[in-house]
Order: C-alpha cells, then structure tokens, then sequence
C-alpha cells in the first residue's frame, strides 16, 4: 500500500492527464450528441480490427491467385487455381515423394499423424488428471497450478528446455547411462524426434486442457454422485454411468479445440527441432506456409496464402462443429 | 424555478407504447407522487423528466424552459434512485462532490455544501466511508444527501423506499417529508405503495397503463375517486364493489337497490343519472355503521382484529363477492353470524359500470375543508 | 472451490478412517511422476545455466553447478586437479599427477614428495559448487540480450496498457449502450476470435508492410492491441455493473466519457487485472508473429532473439539456457503471486 499522500498526488496526475485526453472527446459529445458516443468508443477497437484482421482476411483469398514474388496485389499477375494446382497435384497423395509440391504434403502428413497421436495422448493425460484431482485431494490447488505451469512458458523457451534435456550430454542420456543405455541424439533421429514432439506438446498443454475438464467435472451436481452411492454404484460404474456421460459435451468440446490448435502446431517444433528436423521429419504445415511466404528469399505468397486458405477451411470446419456443440450445451 | 409542465408527452418503446399523451402540469414547492401499479409508466414517466429516457412525442417544460434537447444536468434536476446507485468505489464524501466537481464548482464551495448536507441528514460521521461500511438507511440518507448538494430544481425520487425495512420506511418518509418542508423545492417521487403516496404527497397523480387516471390531493382522490380505477387502488383494504340500480333521482341524491330492500342514498348529481340504470356501488370498509335491524344482511366469515381496528370479512347473504367491513376498537363476531351494515351518509360512491367513470357529485366536496388540517 | 466438496468425496468416506485404497495409491503416484515430469526439465534446464562453459558439457553431468578444484603445486607446469584420497584409513586431499590404467599418480600438494600410486576406483575428485554469472552477464553486455530484453519489456508494457483502454472502451460501448448495429459489432468482433494468426499471417504482413510497420515495435504491438478475447472479458464483467450508477453520474452532470473513466473503469478493476495478466503472458511469450515482422537484430524481442541466438551459438549452451532462464523468471514469478486469478481467469473464459 502507498501512503495517501502518494496516492493523492498519483491521482491527481491521472486527473491532470485525463482532463487533457477529455477535453477532445467531450467536445465531440456536445456536438455530436450523447446518443452517438458508443460509436467513438468503438472506433480504435473497430478500426485495428478492420485493418488487422479483416483486411487480411479480405486479401487473403485474393492472393492465392495470384503468382510471382511481389509483395503488393498490384505487382501480381493473375493466375487463376495455379496455385492450387500445385498444392494438389500429386500421384499419389500417401507418398508425398510422388506430388509436385512434395514438401506440403509431407508436412500435410506429418501435421495428420501429430494431430491423432497428440491430441489422444493429451486428451488421455489431461482427463486422467482432472479425474484425479476431482477426488477429494489434500492439495489440488497446488498440482492444478503445477500442472499449469508449463502453459504460460513460451514455446521458444520450452523448446529450448527440452532441446537441453534431451541433448547427448542432457539429463535424459545421464539416467539412461545408470540404466546401462548407450546414449542417444534423440532429436537427429526420425522416430525419437517425432515421439519427442508430442511428448513436449502434450507437457506444455495439458494444464489447459486440465483445468477446463476440472471445470466440468465440478459443475456435475453433486447429488447425481450421492444417489449413486445411495444405489451402491461401484466407483468404476459410476466413473463409466455418470462422469463420463456427464462430462461428454465438455470432452467433446476440448477435443475439437485440441485438434483445432494442434492442426496449428509451430512454435515450440520449430525451435526444439531446429526447423523441423532432422530432414523433414516433423515439418508441419504452418511451417510449411511461414517457409514458403518468409523463409530464405522464396517469398512464394500466392503458394502460401493457397495452403492458408487450405488449411483455414479446414479450421473453419472444426469452429463451426465447436460453435454448434457449444450450442447444443448450453440449451 | 422548479416548476414543471408535460404537454402531450408520449414514449413508445418500438411498437409498444408505454405513455400515452401525457399532459400534466406541477406548481413549483409541491411534492407530487407518482402511484400505480408496477408497469403503469411511473419510472418511466420520471426517467423522462429526469431526461434518462427520450421522448418520443411532446413537450417538457422546466421553469419555463424547454429541457426536451437538454441532458439531466443541464435540467438541473437531481435525482435518489431506488438503487441508491451510489458510486461503491468512492468515498460518502466523494459521492457527494462528484456531481459538483463535474459542474467545475470551486474546492471550497464543494466543501461548505457537503458539511451542510451532512449536517442536514446527520450523516457526518460516515462522510469518509464507502458505501458498503453503511446500513441502507444511511446509504439512503447519503443518496438524498447527493442530490441535496447539487440544490436542484427538482427532486426526483425513484421508489427511494422500496430496499428499507418497514421501519426504517417509516422513519425516513417522514425525514423526507421534513426535508421538503424545510427546503420548500419541487419533488416527484414514485412508488407502488400508497400510503406513502398519501402520507407524502402534496398532489398525487394516479397513472394505471401510461395513462393519468386521476390528480389531486390525498383526500380528494380519497374521497372523489374519479373511476373504479382510482376507487380501487387507494384506500386499505380496497373499497367494496356492489351491484346496484338506480330507482329514483332527486334533486340532492339518487337513490339506488342494491337488493334486501334497502335503499341507499347516494348524492349524484340528478342530471347524470337516469332512473333503471345499472351501476356499481362503491363502499370503504370505514365508511359502514353495523346496526341491529336495518341495513344489509352480512354473513361472518372472520375477523382480523388489530386491538385499536378490526376488519371483519363476510359477504352478503345469498351472495358471493367479499365485503370488508372496519369497526373501531375491539369487537369479534361469531363465525357465520349475521350482521345488519349501513353505509354512512355521503359516503357513498357510483360508478358507470360500463365506462367504469364515477357520477358526478352534488354536494361541496368535504375534503376542501380537511385539505390542510 | 473448497477441497472437501469434492463430488466423489463418498468414495473416501466408505472406507474406513486410516486405509488407503489402491486408488489412493495410483493417484498420488500420477500426481507425483507429473509433478516431477514438469519440474525436472525446468530445474534441470536452471541448474544448468549456472554451469560454467567447460562444465557444461561433461557426461555424465552433475546435477549442481560445480567445477572441479585445481591447484598448483610446485614442481609441476600446469595446475593439478585435487582428488580425495584414502591413504592408510585417513581420508585426504591428494593432486593427481598422472593417470594409468587403474591407478593414479597422487601427490600431497602442500609437501609434493614422490608420487603415490592408488585405486582410481577409491579416489573422488574435489569440487566447488560455483555459479558462473557471466553466463548472465556476458549476453546482456557483449551480446544483444540488453537490447532484446528492453524490446520484450517495451512491447509487453505498451501493448498491455493499449489493450486495457481499446477494449475496455469497446466493452463500455457495448455493455452500456443501445444503439444501432450494437448487436452485429459484438458479433463482428467476437467471430474474429475464429481466425488465428496462422491462416493470415502472409496478407497481414502485407498489411503491416503497407502501413509501414514491418520490422518496427509497433508493428508487433498495434495489430495484437484490439482483442476479441479482451472485449468479450471486459463486457460480460461491465454487464454486471448497475445501469442505475451511469444514470446516477449522468444525473450528477458527468460527460460520458467522464463516467467510463471515474465510474466504470474502477468498478472493472479484478477483469482488467485478468486482461492484463493475460496480455503480459501473450506478449512476452509471442514468437510467430514478431518472427514473421521483425528482421533487425536490433529490434528483436526476447523470443526471437532467444531463437536466433540458439540457432548462431548452437554450442554454447550455457548461454542459450541462462537467456532461457531470462525470459521464464518474469512468468514464474507472474504465475507464482497471481496463480489463482490466472486459472480461474481461464477456467471462466476458456481462452488462454
């Protein structure tokens, strides 16, 4: 707590700065009307929307047709679906060694397989903890917050974390030596690597995903669980007849959001296998998108912005199952 | 100058309207009371002239003034909500001066306000508190306390009454009505509730669907109920409805049947009303002598006796609408005993049961003489 | 949330008082493994990055940052490492002379007499526990680190505090008005919360290199400031302020603005600490972004810098991690004092 008299002489600052912010918007109060002061207050958030997200987004489309390396919608020829074209020209789409853009559909493959294995794996943990820390635990605040740790981590600082501690000379290596393992490069090995993604993806996420299905674990009425002991459930039957039942329009909803922001996975991949690596083993498609447009001096935007568009519909599909079975909850 | 005129004043809120051609004129000094059932347009009415809401068709006039374009403060009008909606993060004395710093008043003419309206409502000691640190009833007073500072023109009282428990709204009706008194400046005040409305008012103004039914003092709504409106919604308990028959028009009073062969005298106006004409017959409670052989057969049900009062319920013979008769002091008749009622003289009310409108009265209305007693 | 209204709480109070069932067992035993799951990469990754440049690489590593003891000992060139030794049942500090086979050269260090010859197996070397701060040091003096950390610091300060007031102001508009078009702008903004960064990174660099932003602060701060997330926050929490207090201030002559900053602003402080804590987190810990807008080693923030430094100085861990450490302090602190708010802020919202 500050004295008073700090707080007075903070206060009156704010007063003396504010007085100078008021004095414009009160003028165009008197003159415009009280009636039309949302729409002022409105205007900063409406007009960084406009140009930031909506703009965007209007261009967006307009530039997957179009070729070349130029950076303005002026400076690029018209090419009509060549770059969709590209994306999707493939002999067969399982060996992505036989399409025309060979890179994005190895990173198309590589997001899919992602997706499946991280999105059961974290699915399985985060419910398994929340089911646990639903019972009557000494200390749930702590391992709640514990758990939830990692989330406000940067990917960067995760990325390297981990990159350290499974390194040749990282702590993994020195237990598996205790052990008499001969050590490992884990992340210059195809299978390890990609096992290790998912390892960190789901270390990084599951709080989130915890607390969220702890959220709708506590918001199942408590009297269901006493009638069930009442009726001399067994814990397992009642795990199987009530909670889960229970719990199933929230696991729905984790699963689509899970699979939503996996689709999207970038940040800590890229730093903790230098760029998706080794080869290409675990590039993914925003990788791909943010090479294409950004990386070296490719500058391809209409290629990018073409498996944007792709890939945006995709999300958008899953938003709007999101929004209906979010719907569906709530009547 | 805290006088106020509405002139054809009318609010529609999309297709559904809720005032409807408002015109209403109150003299500066009065206190006025709006009253009627909860969605007849009081608040609204009020939060009209307190410029809160727009209109939609009509005039205000304040002082003179035309306020329909003009914000709340620049109508000068000061405003106790049933809320109390005192700012929670600030100070007593900081709710009060931030009205005045908003008009850029000088620091020390602020301060003289304030100490006199805390002096005023005793509410000094708590000037340095925020409002969750007081009871509701000084809540309340610090609420009137910030309207008081910006000395209006007009007070607005939005059911300023309605969160305090019965005795507390007791206590501060009358410090509110002392406050008028001392401060001699326009008030309107709403409420559902009218015995404040009586107790209150100077004027009261009955609206019943965003309409005025009636305006007047206490005792002449009181006594001269201008509809079965207005008949029905003053007075505790509600006043008793008979169906009756004019049999004869004199040149003082009617006389009506109302059935068991007894007539009564009702002094209407003899041009009003025709003889066979149907009409109901408005009696209070207050207003029958029990006798012991002539009046109207009543059946016992029960009684409410309150020691100095006592209402007893019970119908008429053969029939079943509820009368509520009122006798003062003690009395406990037997269930199911009969009684002979007679309403009192003058005392009786007709209403056209079509247009639910009262027939116009002979006689000087007694409540002129009572009007300031 | 209290602890003893846990719905399954039946299933303990069953059994009989001291027993721990199976359950019990499984339960603290997955607790425990995830506990030490998330905190052995973190502390390991600490511990680490006090470890001096020459120690760093040792395998098997140590767990705390120690370095081995050396000394001089007169008639030998290079300083000798110190070993414990048990010579006769006496334990002593030895210098280790030379190494052969199974046995070492081990020589008094105060009174260098003729070599003794002892089991390697018996001998365990002399370590200091030491703290290399100039892993800390040299970054933030020799490397760019300095600047990267007033960048990081910059960008989160000013785009937290542009993010209360935009959509604190929009929230206002929307929760205390009625107006034309109210309801469609609160959709408009709330559908954007649908389109991520990652679907139009490449037209909103566009966009930014068209305003002029590109490689600037202000480019990663400006286009992060209006937030969905942020107005959906602030106006389901200004909802719940009483209309009847705006009437009040608008009675008591306060300008409309006036009654945003001295009645509402106030009254929404706990969700304007949610917000805020949030838009710290996001923009400390923002990567993609200001990896796609910045290019100027000088205008890195922590992240990219952290990323491209990484990338340059691939060896030198000692250094990545103590930077590493740099960036995580601030959050864990963060999370340690405002750990409630943070998980129900999220718990509430779903966003994080």
């Amino acid at each position: 707590m500050s004295t008073p008299k700090a707080t007075d002489l903070g206060g009156r600052a704010l007063d003396f700065v504010m007085g100078i912010v008021e004095a414009p918007i009160n003028g165009f109060e008197r003159l415009m009307g009280r009636k039309r002061m949302p729409y002022l207050f409105l205007a900063p958030n409406l007009i960084l929307f406009g140009i930031f997200t909506f703009l965007p987004i209007a261009i967006a489309v307009g530039y997957a047709f179009t070729g070349g390396t130029g950076l303005f919608v002026s400076e690029r020829p018209f090419v009509g679906f060549d770059n969709f074209r590209q994306l999707l020209q493939c002999e067969d789409y399982f060996r992505p060694g036989s399409c025309r853009e060979s890179l994005f559909w190895t990173a198309v493959w590589n997001t899919l397989w992602f997706v499946g294995f991280n999105v059961t794996a974290t699915l399985l943990v985060a419910l398994v903890t929340a089911l646990i820390l639903n019972r009557a635990m000494a200390a749930r605040g702590f391992f709640r917050a514990m758990f939830f740790y990692p989330v406000l981590l940067s990917p960067v600082v995760i990325g390297l974390i981990w990159k350290w501690f499974l390194d040749r000379n990282g702590l993994l290596n020195a237990f598996l030596q205790m052990l008499g393992v001969p050590p490992e490069i884990f992340l210059l090995e195809v299978g390890w690597s990609r096992f290790f993604v998912v390892v960190v993806s789901v270390w990084f996420h599951m709080g989130f995903y915890t607390l969220i299905l702890l959220a709708g674990l506590q918001a199942i009425p408590k009297d269901l669980y006493e009638a069930a002991a009442i009726d001399a459930a067994s814990p397992r039957r009642t795990l199987l007849r009530i909670t889960l039942p229970l719990l199933g329009p929230n696991l729905l909803v984790v699963l689509i959001l899970l699979m939503i922001r996996s689709v999207q996975i970038f940040d800590e991949a890229w730093v903790l296998t230098n760029g998706g690596g080794p080869g290409t083993a675990n590039s993914f498609i925003v990788q791909y998108i943010y090479q294409m447009a950004f990386g070296s001096d490719l500058r391809l935007f209409g290629l990018a912005s073409a498996a944007s568009v792709l890939m945006g519909l995709v999300l958008l599909a899953l938003t709007l199952i999101q929004l209906r079975l979010g719907r569906k909850m709530e009547s | 100058m805290g006088n106020l005129k509405l002139t054809s004043v009318t609010k529609s809120f999309g297709a559904l309207t809720v005032l409807h051609d408002i015109d209403l004129t109150i003299d500066n000094g009065k206190f006025v009371v709006f009253v009627g059932p909860s969605g007849c347009g009081k608040s609204t009415l009020l939060r009209i002239i307190a410029g809160l809401e727009d209109i939609s068709a009509g005039g205000i006039e304040i002082g003179g003034r035309d306020v329909v374009q003009l914000s709340p403060a620049e109508r000068k009008i000061a405003m106790v909500f049933q809320s109390y909606a005192l700012y929670p993060h600030m100070s007593v004395r900081k709710n009060l001066a931030f009205g005045l710093e908003n008009l850029k008043f000088k620091r020390s003419e602020i301060d003289t306000r304030i100490a006199e309206a805390a002096r005023m409502l005793a509410i000094e000691p708590y000037l340095e508190r925020k409002p969750r640190q007081l009871s509701g009833g000084q809540r309340q007073r610090v609420a009137i306390g910030r309207a008081i500072v910006r000395n209006p023109d007009i007070f607005l009282f939005d059911e300023p009454l309605s969160n305090l428990d019965a005795a507390l709204r007791v206590q501060t009706r009358a410090e509110i009505t002392r406050l008028h008194r001392q401060l001699r400046t326009t008030m309107i005040y709403v409420t559902h509730d009218q015995v404040e409305a009586m107790t209150m008012a100077d004027e009261i103004v009955v609206l019943n669907g965003g309409r005025i039914e009636q305006v007047g003092t206490p005792l002449e709504l009181f006594d001269n109920p201008r509809n079965l409106f207005v008949a029905g919604f003053l007075g505790s308990p509600r006043m008793n409805m008979l169906k009756g028959k004019v049999t004869a028009v004199g040149e003082a009073a009617a006389v009506i049947d109302v059935g068991y062969g007894v007539p009564l005298k009702a002094r209407i106006d003899p041009a009003a009303a025709k003889v066979g004409q149907a009409v109901l017959v408005g009696i209070r409670p207050a207003h029958f002598a029990i006798g012991d052989s002539e009046g109207l057969p009543f059946v016992v049900q029960y009684h409410e006796s309150l020691g100095t009062e006592t209402y007893v319920y019970g119908t008429l013979e053969g029939r079943d609408e509820q009368i509520i008769v009122h006798q003062a002091g003690h009395f406990a008749p037997e269930r199911g005993a009969l009684l002979r009622i007679m309403p009192l003289p003058g005392r009786v009310h007709v209403f056209d049961p079509d247009s639910g409108l009262a027939l116009p009265r002979t006689i000087e209305q007694r409540s002129a003489a009572h009007e300031h007693a | 949330m209290s602890q003893g209204l846990s719905p399954i709480a039946f299933l303990t109070r069953t059994r009989r008082p001291g027993r721990i069932g199976v359950t019990d067992i499984l339960s603290w035993a997955w607790l425990i493994l995830g506990t030490l799951a998330v905190l052995i990469p973190v502390v390991w990754a600490g511990l680490s990055s006090f470890k001096p440049a020459a120690e760093i690489t040792r395998f098997p590593p140590t767990l705390l940052p120690r370095v081995a003891v050396q000394q001089t000992v007169p008639g030998f060139d290079a300083p000798l490492s110190l070993w414990t030794v048990d010579v006769d049942g006496q334990r002593r500090e030895m210098a280790m002379v030379r190494r052969i086979g199974l046995k070492a050269q081990m020589v008094d260090p105060s009174n260098p007499g003729p070599p003794v010859s002892v089991d390697v197996k018996t001998i365990s070397p002399v370590q200091r526990l030491t703290i290399a701060t100039e892993n800390y040091t040299d970054p933030l003096t020799r490397f760019d680190f300095l600047t990267f950390l007033q960048n990081s610091v910059f960008v989160t300060f000013v785009a937290t505090l542009l993010t209360l007031v935009v959509n604190a102001l929009a929230a206002f508009a929307l929760s205390k008005y009625r107006f034309r078009g109210e309801k469609a702008i609160f959709v408009l903004i709330i559908s954007t919360l649908m389109i991520p960064l990652t679907v139009v990174m490449v037209p909103a660099y566009l966009v930014v290199v068209g305003v002029g932003l590109v490689d600037s602060l202000w480019g990663i701060i400006i286009p992060t400031v209006a937030s969905p997330t942020g107005v959906f926050l602030l106006r389901q929490y200004m909802l719940t302020i009483p209309d009847e207090l705006i009437e009040a201030a608008r009675v008591d002559a306060a300008s409309e603005f006036r009654i945003f900053w001295r009645i509402v602003l106030p009254l929404t402080a706990p969700a304007l600490a949610v917000l805020a804590i949030f838009s710290v987190l996001w923009r400390w810990n923002d990567f993609l972004w200001p990896l796609i807008v910045l290019s100027s080693r000088e205008n890195f923030t922590l992240q990219v810098g952290l990323n491209a430094f990484q990338g340059e100085f691939s060896v030198q861990w000692n250094y990545i991690l103590a930077m590493t450490f740099l960036s995580l302090a601030p959050v864990t602190v963060v999370f340690l004092f405002l750990q409630k708010y943070i998980t129900t802020g999220i718990a509430g919202t779903g966003m994080k």
